[in-house]
């Protein structure tokens, strides 16, 4: 095999899995370049979310490889998947809604921000300029992704649209270096998905990211993504940039069906 | 002071000890446990026989009863907090009796269920309220810290917490040991407080009070614990002359508590100025929804 170029970020190699008879991803491979803004699209139940749960390890594949910076990530944990750099959204939120906004935001950002159980015990030592540290950096955090009013309110009293951005802020908290949304639009009107693309594409520049995004709005992605996977049953069926996806015939017939002959 | 009010402000500290240390596991981590009252024996075990049979000082003899509670408690915790929710709520009634027919059955150690007298009282009131004072203090620090931001990450959503980097396993045993500690010590301290234990002290009745004190004064809350723990001790105290019907006056505050404001006491919130604010927030909403409707 040909060794990986540098600029690799994510690779996946022959994935395969199974949910009892269900052949849930197949022969699954394709890689993305460091710093690309990639969108992975299909129809309802194409296997998406399952591609995101393998690379983060909630799930395990039944065979191949997932390659992340040139270390094989396939057996990891799902917290040592996020350690090493990478950071999700998830598609039905996960927020903790009883803690507020900011606490959302701290929980996440005191992972680079380690003091000692002593210190935590004693609150002495590390202990208040780190959490010092970690209070404003969370504030910078909320600040970018335009709820730093909300700061102190639940964030499951938060407008859906806000709690998207909450569940987006939270991870960059995680200071990723590759970022997977999982339908980031999904339940959003014409006018916040208008905002959310903006903000894709500002934190895709601004933090140096890569991202990887799961939408079914084709819009969506089509105006964000230059690079775009598409798959349907489990498997990939059209790789490319927009206008490649746009007519390319696999994609039409998982979209709107195929022509019947009369 | 008298000696009566005295063993009140001892029994308080002590049950509040202990609260506590249900309160991280049970209200901040999320786990269910009804076999606490298992490492209180094991604490209070420790200790007595540490002072009776080998003149150890009580207060290293009392910190050791607390580590051996500890020990106990990752030697049972790695296998079984693999389990979720209920089911290690069941499996903690089994470990709580457990240690208890142990203690019974081990004459030559703990000479079984007659009990083991003759401990050396030190649990005096200052003693007893030097513990609690620490302890209080180091419990209240943990948790506005980035261990309890761990733990209820971990008891909010454990799928999140993982996907946040923590190891969700790691946490949920380290708030399990922190809990056995305080159970430990909190047992230590009753045993030189009655100069005498029985294994039936730590029965099933003892762990269930403890998680229904932390339940009654609000889950995720720890001066709601405080509170909770302080009722229902001043509650069992203040009804002994009519002893007879004290379970029954015990039973209908949690049943009411339970009605009235399942959250318990204090809900999730804790004594202090964002409760203040909370509150403040609440008499002013009529003004603030004024506003927000002009505004719009």
């Amino acid at each position: 095999m040909a060794a990986i170029p540098q600029d690799m970020i994510l690779e996946l190699e022959s994935i395969n899995k199974f949910f009892g008879g269900v052949h849930a991803v197949r022969d699954m491979s394709f890689s993305i370049q460091k710093g690309e803004l990639a969108g992975l699209i299909g129809p309802n139940g194409a296997g998406k979310t399952t591609i995101f749960n393998l690379v983060t390890g909630v799930y395990s594949p039944d065979s191949g490889h997932i390659t992340f910076l040139g270390e094989e990530i396939t057996s990891l944990k799902s917290y040592q998947v996020i350690r090493k750099g990478v950071a999700r959204t998830f598609q039905n939120l996960r927020l903790f809604q009883r803690s507020s906004a900011l606490e959302n935001v701290m929980v996440a950002m005191q992972q680079h921000h380690q003091y000692s159980f002593l210190e935590g015990l004693s609150h002495l030592g590390r202990w208040s300029s780190m959490e010092r540290e970690i209070k404003q950096r969370s504030l910078d955090i909320l600040d970018r992704v335009g709820l730093i009013e909300r700061a102190h309110q639940a964030a499951g009293t938060l407008p859906y649209g806000m709690q998207r951005r909450l569940e987006i802020g939270r991870a960059l908290a995680l200071e990723p270096e590759f970022l997977l949304l999982d339908e980031p639009a999904a339940g959003m009107n014409p006018e916040e998905v208008f905002e959310l693309n903006h903000l894709i594409q500002g934190i895709h520049r601004d933090f140096m990211l890569t991202i990887l995004v799961i939408e079914h709005h084709m819009d969506v992605i089509m105006q964000i993504c230059p690079h775009i996977i598409c798959m349907n049953f489990g498997a990939k069926i059209a790789e490319g940039d927009p206008d490649d996806i746009q007519v390319h015939p696999e994609v039409l017939k998982a979209y709107l069906g195929e022509e019947v002959e009369e | 002071m008298s000696g009566y009010t005295e063993g009140i402000i001892i029994l308080l500290c002590i049950n509040a000890i202990a609260a506590m240390g249900v309160s991280v596991l049970t209200g901040f981590t999320g786990i269910f446990s009804l076999g606490h009252a298992g490492y209180m024996a094991v604490g209070a075990y420790t200790t007595a026989i540490l002072t009776v049979e080998y003149g150890v000082h009580y207060i290293p003899a009392i910190l050791l009863g607390g580590a051996m509670a500890m020990v106990i408690a990752y030697v049972i915790g790695v296998p079984t907090l693999k389990l979720m929710g209920d089911y290690y709520a069941i499996a903690s009634i089994g470990l709580g009796e457990a240690i208890r027919l142990i203690l019974e059955n081990w004459q030559s150690v703990t000479r079984g269920a007659r009990g083991y007298p003759g401990i050396e009282g030190y649990t005096t009131l200052y003693v007893s309220l030097a513990f609690f004072a620490v302890m209080a203090f180091g419990m209240f620090n943990l948790i506005n810290s980035r261990f309890g931001r761990a733990f209820k990450a971990c008891r909010d959503d454990y799928i999140a917490a993982s996907l946040l980097g923590f190891n969700t396993a790691r946490y949920r045993i380290l708030s399990l040991v922190i809990s056995a500690f305080y159970c430990g010590v909190a047992g230590a301290l009753l045993g030189g407080f009655l100069s005498f234990i029985q294994p039936i002290m730590f029965d099933m009745i003892k762990s269930t009070e403890l998680t229904s004190v932390v339940v009654f004064g609000g889950l995720g809350s720890m001066s709601g614990t405080l509170l909770g723990a302080s009722i229902i001790t001043l509650v069992t105290e203040l009804f002994r002359p009519i002893s007879q019907y004290r379970m029954l006056i015990y039973g209908a505050i949690l049943v009411l508590i339970m009605v009235i404001r399942p959250e318990g006491i204090m809900g999730q919130y804790e004594l202090g100025p964002r409760l203040f604010r909370r509150l403040k927030d609440k008499f002013s909403f009529r003004n603030r929804d004024n506003s927000e409707g002009r505004s719009s």
